[in-house]
């Protein structure tokens, strides 16, 4: 696999990964915008609306009938968070040219597609047409509405709402669903070219192609982002929570309960020396089934149907997601910071350690085999500039001490503590 | 081993049976970092009723299966995770309505972790007291899936449309059925279904195909062994056994599961009828779909709307799921247009189109080697071999798709399951 990166104007780039290991080739473009409650809701809307059609294909079923045509291309937006950033993309995967039955070329006309469904917007009266704009603003409202329906993952999502109250991050990275419901033709319309002439433009392909073809593809299909901009992208850390620890709970009608606790990191992120240390403190904690969390409160202790922790590198955050009965609530909690605890006296062995070393080098590694994982990361890694390259952090992770381990623990400060509990009777 | 050349998928696999009735293929790919294992027994939540060693017909409890699953781990000296998470490795598993399959996927020490993967399923270890608290963790689960209401839509559609077939069980079981599971329950089981001749072994990437053989060879028990007798139900009527269900949970908006039963394919015909089922649901219900893009427009549908197919010994069957504010207008919407294609034929230009879209999407799927090795498995149990799929493709013609419109897709076969918004 090789590696490349080419700067295409100020604040414009392409990242390529040429590899003949997939049998696709993964296109993306990122649009990455501070993320605010203001413009959240219409920047989340405008891929949706886009994919509805464009000039050359108006509706969806013409649409989706050129993207058959290439071999089912999927072209998918997308939006997602990193940091206090919000990145709007579109995604086209596609075969390899040497799987097409005909022998024809499929990278250039699938980055044709993309060009032509993000710059090229099917039109009413100058701005996009009503009907796409009123009916996707419902269903980002419904898609907004139905996080509730995963409690596993609402409960997580509350979490983070109210320990980064006040902070952009906190922000829902769809927005709310008041404002999507809200939006009107012409304010989406503004919000589009505000979109396309101020955020900052990353092109990452993985896939057979070389460098060259895929920039040539790019420039052709999106000569109107090709103009230089400069798109702040950037992420407040906060080292400590501000005060007590917060406790919050919600009341629904589920048969199990979800607690969830969040920590900050003490500063650590991404760029941070401490962050392979990090990384391998989370994995013994809760990150790996040989996690202090897995092995001794689910497996031994058996309070919680699942419990494990999760980082966000960008943030600095840590997040710990359990179910458990509603009478467990308290033990539980006690025993899912007692298990934290025991990782900050260096309470673990150094089978422990090494397990959990493994298991961050794995995964590292491991995401080397699927190419939207590549993508993703490659993402987070341009958007923040981190120096180090994966061979670097792999060798730094796996050279991690049990001081190490336990230095970073102890810098995890508890937060918030959400708790998702059943209704009275 | 013999080795099999897929020259227009870009795919070599190396194959073998063992002695002892294991079925072995191996997907060599030197340029990946992991390795990747699935051990599968053709056991699933559906087996309730098998024959034992003596020859006389057993009934076990709902959610033997999936029970069975997690007390694998168990081994004499602790628990098989823990033992391969000191190699960094998180293995797992998994039961479906079928299958039950064990995997890992690391990136070193592929062949100790191998064997043990090997060992920890082929020699079981349960005790009174592992079941009991096994019990208290799988009623937890059990619990979380009965707050999830996409499950609920799809189980209580499946106890709507069959009325014998054991598909209609839960793979889990109930809190009830679970409480009457005992460690000799798991044991009799485990000695039906758990011998090489009723499992299959898939490995991929940059690993040494004989040497996967050799280990399986040593670690599992050498004689000979066959897959399981056939599981045992009255016969299933052609017709539903309810045509609609409905509950009401604590959703933002009603979610629904649409099925529509079908005939179990012919001996040989499994992948055939899979690929003709799904272009079937692509014609109906794909973005590309007149019918999908006409109920979106008109705010019927929305983008969660999902088709699959489904088959298992004995039923084949498919679901369309999605989210709706009127979901028995979806269902008679669905009906009308599939009698319409029936009778007045598909597109062919949307066919063709459809086609190469499901063939572009196949190869994708090959890029995942846990995708891929579930699916040589699962296509396994049916006795066919699922990378000739591009053959397949080429005989499927528009006509197929037609039949299975007209005979599947009618009032009489066709369920709709409902959760709606409490209040």
């Amino acid at each position: 696999m090789q590696q490349h990166w080419k700067r295409l104007a100020d604040g414009v780039e392409l990242a390529v990964n040429q590899t003949e290991k997939f049998k696709t080739g993964l296109l993306t473009v990122t649009l990455t915008v501070p993320l605010r409650e203001e413009t959240a809701s219409a920047f989340a809307l405008v891929p949706e609306v886009l994919s509805r059609g464009s000039a050359r294909y108006p509706d969806m079923e013409k649409l989706s009938a050129a993207a058959d045509s290439l071999y089912g291309a999927s072209l998918a937006p997308a939006v997602r968070q990193r940091g206090e950033s919000q990145c709007v993309s579109f995604l086209c995967s596609a075969i390899d040219d040497r799987f097409a039955l005909d022998g024809s070329a499929v990278l250039e006309p699938a980055a044709g597609l993309m060009g032509e469904i993000l710059l090229n917007p099917c039109l009413e009266d100058g701005v996009f047409r009503r009907d796409y704009v009123e009916m996707e603003g419902a269903n980002l409202a419904d898609r907004i509405r139905g996080r509730m329906n995963d409690k596993r993952g609402w409960a997580m999502f509350r979490l983070l709402q109210e320990m980064c109250a006040g902070e952009a991050y906190a922000v829902d990275k769809l927005g709310s669903a008041d404002r999507a419901l809200a939006m009107t033709p012409e304010a989406l319309w503004t919000a589009y070219r505000s979109l396309l002439s101020q955020a900052r433009v990353t092109f990452i392909y993985g896939g057979g192609a070389d460098p060259e073809r895929v920039e040539d593809a790019v420039r052709r299909s999106f000569a109107p982002l090709l103009s230089g901009r400069s798109a702040p992208v950037d992420c407040l850390v906060k080292a400590e929570p501000d005060g007590p620890v917060r406790r919050v709970s919600d009341a629904m009608d589920v048969t199990q309960g979800k607690l969830a606790l969040g920590f900050r990191t003490g500063g650590i992120t991404m760029g941070s020396e401490d962050y392979p240390a990090l990384l391998v403190c989370n994995a013994l904690y809760g990150g790996s089934a040989n996690s202090k969390l897995f092995v001794n409160v689910r497996e031994k202790m058996s309070l919680c149907y699942y419990a494990s922790s999760v980082l966000d590198k960008v943030k600095g955050l840590m997040a710990v997601s359990s179910g458990v009965e509603f009478s467990q609530f308290d033990r539980a909690q006690e025993a899912i910071l007692d298990q934290l605890e025991a990782v900050k006296r260096g309470d673990f062995t150094r089978q422990e350690l090494t397990a959990a070393g493994r298991n961050v080098s794995n995964s590292l590694r491991g995401r080397l085999d699927s190419q939207s994982q590549m993508e993703d990361n490659r993402l987070t890694f341009l958007l923040f500039h981190a120096a180090q390259g994966r061979e670097e952090l792999i060798r730094a992770v796996e050279a991690v001490t049990a001081d190490q381990v336990v230095e970073a623990a102890r810098r995890l400060k508890l937060d918030t503590v959400y708790r998702l509990t059943g209704k009275e009777g | 081993m013999d080795k099999l050349e897929y020259s227009a998928l870009g795919q070599t696999v190396y194959h073998c049976v063992l002695p002892n009735g294991l079925r072995i293929y191996v997907d060599v790919r030197p340029e990946y970092s992991k390795q990747f294992a699935f051990f599968a027994a053709r056991y699933g939540g559906m087996d309730l009723r098998f024959r034992g060693e003596d020859g006389e017909w057993l009934d076990t409890p709902a959610g033997v299966a999936h029970f069975l699953e997690h007390k694998t781990f168990d081994t004499e000296d602790g628990n098989a995770l823990q033992s391969m998470a000191a190699n960094g490795v998180d293995p797992n598993a998994f039961t479906s309505a079928s299958m039950t399959g064990y995997f890992f996927d690391g990136v070193r020490c592929f062949e100790e972790n191998l064997r043990t993967l090997l060992s920890f399923v082929s020699v079981p270890w349960f005790t009174a007291e592992s079941v009991e608290k096994e019990q208290g963790i799988i009623a937890q689960e059990i619990r979380m899936c009965e707050d999830d209401p996409n499950d609920e839509a799809y189980y209580r559609l499946l106890e709507a449309m069959y009325t014998e077939h054991p598909i209609r069980t839960r793979v889990a079981g109930t809190v009830e059925s679970i409480s009457r599971i005992t460690a000799d329950t798991l044991y009799q089981c485990h000695r039906a279904f758990y011998r090489p001749g009723n499992m299959v072994l898939c490995a991929a990437g940059n690993i040494d195909p004989q040497r996967v053989a050799d280990i399986a060879g040593e670690v599992l028990p050498a004689e000979r062994s066959t897959a399981v007798d056939g599981v045992c139900c009255r016969q299933e009527p052609a017709q539903v056994g309810q045509r609609l269900t409905r509950r009401a949970m604590p959703v933002s908006m009603p979610l629904f599961a649409l099925g529509f039963k079908g005939a179990p394919a012919e001996e040989g015909g499994a992948l055939r009828q899979r690929l003709v089922a799904e272009l079937t649901c692509d014609v109906l219900f794909s973005p590309s779909a007149p019918l999908y893009n006409r109920l979106y427009e008109q705010g019927l549908l929305n983008s969660s709307l999902g088709s699959f197919y489904s088959s298992v010994p004995g039923c084949a069957f498919i679901v369309a799921e999605g989210e709706s504010r009127d979901p028995e207008r979806v269902r008679d919407e669905v009906l009308r247009e599939a009698a319409r294609l029936g009778a007045e034929g598909v597109d062919q230009e949307l066919w063709d189109r459809l086609k190469k879209s499901a063939y572009g999407s196949m190869v994708r799927h090959l890029n995942s080697m846990e995708d891929t090795c579930i699916e040589m498995a699962q296509t396994w149990f049916d006795g066919e071999d699922y990378l000739s799929f591009p053959q397949v493709f080429q005989s499927i013609e528009r006509a197929d798709g037609e039949a299975l419109l007209r005979e599947w897709f009618v009032e009489s076969r066709t369920a709709l399951s409902v959760i709606s918004p409490e209040g």
